[in-house]
């Protein structure tokens, strides 16, 4: 059996941490070969060091069985690796023509755009990428340019593809159409490395799994031969379980904490987004809000945290008004707000750690003092934060952005929960970190809820809202269209539903 | 065709990359200078320790650049303040050139009648107004319809240059001189308006640098130490985190803009009161402060206080320059010698974002 890359006792230190601890890895030409791990176990700096970025400082890379040392990723492009970045690297105002050709060597001056956009087209007609070689990258959606990233990497003749986490941006459907496309090219003879720490999707798409821990390898499976809870275990080094959480202080809906009457808002783009929306949420209560990403979720949490005006109807904390489109007046009232997209709206990524803390109550009287910053004050408030919250950072003014998913998380949570909020709006809390990480927000979650917090859990996850949440609603075309409790709740009725189907006799 | 280097993105940025990259931007530029400089036959140390003695040594020689540096320092604040919210303010020409005009107004009117402290802060304060309203239209304009700041600074840049030959060309306005009929000039402010110089050890520095500087200390509190800087580094950072954290994102950008014009106001106050005396409108014009003065805030890396430094260091070149140029020595070498400062200097800055490397073929290349 041939190799296409092997390597072997790979290690690479960082200053501070062994990043790779004598790492093997054996991918076989024509295979889909996952790289499972959780954060931090070592699958980037491995695929960096194999696509040139680093250099290790020790062990061998072969590929084909050919000792190889690369220097730099076109080396290892002219090795036939490519890599499909977590963070796109494209240049947003050209078209995907264009950056499919940006950067070649070979590139001539003028670009013959019809050539390459039949070449773009060929490409994506063969992997099933859909994407039009005319669009503009702004004008193309997170999955579509992951999608010019693929063609990008194959139109420089890649056999070996290494994809890090590409499906931490896309939506499950996305996804699915991802893992068609890697299928695609294995049978054409290419290899591809997917790296990983979702269970469920190695499950899905790779022939074999290396599973990662501390920097260290575990060991190799066939796919056939294994199931999510082995690979779960060799993954954490114990065995998890995911089961639905059960309560020792039990909701008290006779409190409603939060109360959206007939809410109406607007997209971005200015179109409809949320249609008369009413809800409650009882104190202590989480009420978890199914459904396709897309369907007016992402505008339902923005207009509870006043980052978005409503067009219509009213939303009350206890019993109190929140201006419409000020989020100042939610902070006040004591909305907390989890957001999807943390470290852009959550957090200000290139700002401190102990910043990110602030970032909420920099203006009460104990950080500022007739408008300056008590420094001190803001310092000391991320030291206690930091050590209760476990935040894994060396110290509090490292940027938000160089923390792992998890740890980036911990502090979005830190700072929310320590507001002391009546309510909490938390977008896919989890989405993106790995099974320890995921343990601890729900736990804090839930202890929030005991504590009396009203909780709107969003996600696209129905295994974590029927796991955490009290009542389930479903959302559809910004609608609210069905309502259950979460113990009479069945997935397939909630799938039905997410889906835009009425249920006949449905149990409101 | 392959080039045979390609610049790559550094991982890292190694801290000591900071001070090395500079020192050795500055080498760079004194060799390059050499070869040109023996290309068209002078002695490059003859001409270096020239430029040294003139824009730097000595009492006199400092006193010169300080004096060349203090519209550059406000100009350089000016765009500094600005562009650390990421806001592109080209306007400090425009903004430079009203403020001018209100403190020349201020001078004219008040010069008479107050005593000289009290003159000089209506001028400064009224070249400040000038320029942070002249500022302000650009910020509102961003606000509140999203348009591009670059390209609406840069156009009042031109309207305030046709504003400025109006009044001293076009028209017989309060503050041309009625005296010039046939020499169109300003009118002179009254000598009370005039401000002060200081001598400190020999050098005379104007009330306007020591004004720049307490305004570059000022702003450096502002960004570090206040709520407003803090809001207004979150802005740069991430307007989305912004909005989520119920930062006015619309007040602060008009505040911010009204702040930058309002220093570039500030330094064109100090161009009437300190320096010219009058409204020159053909003077100003020809001197491009806010153009320069993008310059030295991107030199000085939008530190204010390195603003500071950095204009005086282009204030002693240029006027190095001037005193270089002659019957020998043209012009066009003395920019040459310029030009390379600033184009070493930027390329450093690239060097420490990326480094270059040979291309190579590679080992191996897959069947
Ligand atoms: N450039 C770097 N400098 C210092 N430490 C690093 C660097 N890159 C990664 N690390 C550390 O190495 C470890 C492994 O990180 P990484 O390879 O990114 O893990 P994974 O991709 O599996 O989440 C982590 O502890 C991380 O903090
Ligand atoms: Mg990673």
């Amino acid at each position: 059996m041939t190799s296409a890359v092997r390597m072997t006792g790979i290690v690479k230190r960082f200053p501070g941490v062994v990043a790779n601890d004598g790492v093997d890895v054996d991918i076989r030409a024509g295979e889909v070969h996952a790289l499972l791990g959780e954060n931090g176990a070592g699958k980037s700096t491995l695929s960096n060091i194999l696509t040139g970025l680093y250099r290790p400082d020790e062990g061998t890379v072969e590929i084909n069985g050919q000792a190889m040392q690369f220097s730099s990723p076109r080396d290892a492009l002219d090795a036939g690796i490519g890599m499909v970045h977590q963070h796109f690297r494209l240049v947003s105002t050209f078209t995907v023509a264009e950056n499919v050709v940006l950067g070649e060597p070979d590139s001539p001056f003028m670009m013959d755009q019809s050539r390459v956009a039949q070449q773009v087209e060929e490409l994506s007609n063969r992997y099933g990428l859909a994407v039009d070689p005319s669009a503009r990258i702004w004008q193309l959606s997170v999955g579509e340019q992951q999608r010019v990233e693929i063609i990008k990497v194959l139109y420089r003749g890649a056999k070996v593809l290494i994809l890090d986490e590409p499906t931490a941006v896309l939506t499950p459907i996305e996804a699915d159409a991802l893992f068609k496309t890697l299928r695609a090219m294995v049978a054409e003879g290419r290899t591809v490395i997917f790296i990983s720490h979702k269970l469920d999707e190695v499950m899905k798409v790779s022939d074999r799994v290396t599973v990662l821990r501390g920097g260290k390898t575990v060991g190799t499976v066939e796919t056939a031969n294994t199931n999510t809870r082995e690979l779960a275990s060799l993954m954490v080094g114990r065995s998890v379980e995911f089961n639905r959480v059960t309560r020792s202080n039990p909701a008290d809906v006779s409190h409603t904490v939060l109360t959206l009457s007939g809410v109406s808002a607007r997209d971005d783009r200015g179109r409809d987004a949320l249609h008369g929306v009413s809800l409650t949420v009882g104190r202590g209560e989480i009420v978890g809000v199914a459904g396709v990403a897309g369907n007016g979720q992402r505008e339902l949490a923005e207009a509870i945290s006043g980052m978005r005006a409503l067009s219509s109807g009213h939303i009350d904390v206890s019993g109190e008004r929140v201006q419409s489109g000020r989020a100042r007046s939610a902070i006040a009232k004591g909305v907390a707000h989890i957001p999807e997209d943390r470290l852009h709206t959550g957090l200000a990524s290139s700002h401190s750690v102990e910043d990110n803390l602030a970032l909420k109550n920099y203006r009460s009287s104990s950080l500022s003092k007739f408008r300056v910053l008590r420094r001190k004050a803001i310092r000391a408030q991320a030291t206690d934060l930091v050590q209760n919250y476990d935040v894994k950072t060396p110290d509090t003014v490292t940027p938000v952005r160089l923390l792992s998913g998890g740890n980036v998380q911990k502090v979005l949570l830190a700072r929310e929960f320590s507001s002391l909020p009546k309510v909490l709006i938390a977008a896919s809390p989890t989405r993106g970190l790995d099974v320890g990480a995921i343990e601890t927000v729900r736990a804090r979650l839930v202890e929030a809820a005991e504590r009396g917090v009203g909780i709107l859990l969003i996600s696209e996850d129905l295994d974590e809202i029927m796991s955490l949440a009290d009542r389930i609603v479903v959302m559809y075309e910004g609608r609210l269209v069905d309502e259950v409790a979460a113990e009479a709740a069945d997935r397939e009725r909630l799938g039905l539903t997410m889906g835009g189907s009425t249920v006949s006799g449905g149990a409101r | 065709m392959r080039s045979p280097v390609r610049f790559e993105r550094r991982l890292e940025q190694p801290k000591w990359l900071n001070w090395a990259i500079p020192v050795v931007s500055l080498i760079a530029a004194l060799v390059l200078g050499a070869i040109v400089l023996l290309a068209t036959g002078k002695n490059p140390l003859d001409v270096y320790s020239r430029i040294f003695e003139r824009g730097f040594a000595g009492t006199r020689a400092l006193s010169g650049s300080i004096k060349t540096a203090t519209p550059l320092a406000f100009t350089g604040l000016c765009a500094a303040i600005a562009f650390r919210m990421g806001l592109i303010n080209i306007g400090g020409e425009g903004q430079f050139y009203m403020g001018a005009v209100g403190a020349t107004w201020a001078g004219l009117v008040f010069g008479g009648d107050l005593p000289t402290g009290a003159v000089v802060i209506v001028m400064a304060l009224s070249g400040m107004v000038c320029g942070g309203l002249y500022a302000a239209i650009v910020g509102v304009l961003r606000a509140k319809f999203n348009t591009n700041e670059i390209i609406t600074s840069l156009m009042m840049n031109y309207l305030a240059a046709i504003f400025l030959n109006y009044l001293i060309y076009n028209s017989t306005s309060y503050w041309r001189d009625p005296e010039s009929r046939n020499f169109p000039a300003g009118k002179p402010i009254p000598d009370r308006a005039d401000w002060n110089f200081y001598e400190v050890g020999g050098i005379k520095i104007p009330l306007a640098f020591l004004i720049a500087i307490i305004a570059g200390a000022a702003i450096w509190v502002l960004y570090k130490r206040t709520r407003f800087g803090f809001e207004v580094g979150v802005i740069a950072d991430s307007p989305k985190a912004a909005r989520y954290a119920g930062i006015r994102t619309t007040s602060t950008i008009v505040i911010v803009l009204a702040l930058s014009g309002a220093l570039a106001g500030l330094g064109g106050a100090a161009d009437v009161g300190n320096f010219r005396g009058l409204l020159d409108s053909k003077g100003l014009q020809m001197s491009g402060y806010g153009y320069t003065g993008i310059v030295v805030a991107a030199l000085a890396r939008l530190n204010p206080i390195s603003t500071l430094f950095v204009a005086v260091l282009i204030g002693g070149l240029t006027n190095a320059g001037f005193a270089l140029q002659g019957p020998d020595f043209p012009s066009g070498l003395v920019g040459t010698l310029q030009g390379l400062i600033l184009f070493t200097a930027v390329a450093g800055e690239v060097l420490v974002k990326y480094r270059i490397r040979r291309n190579r073929r590679a080992a191996a290349v897959m069947a």
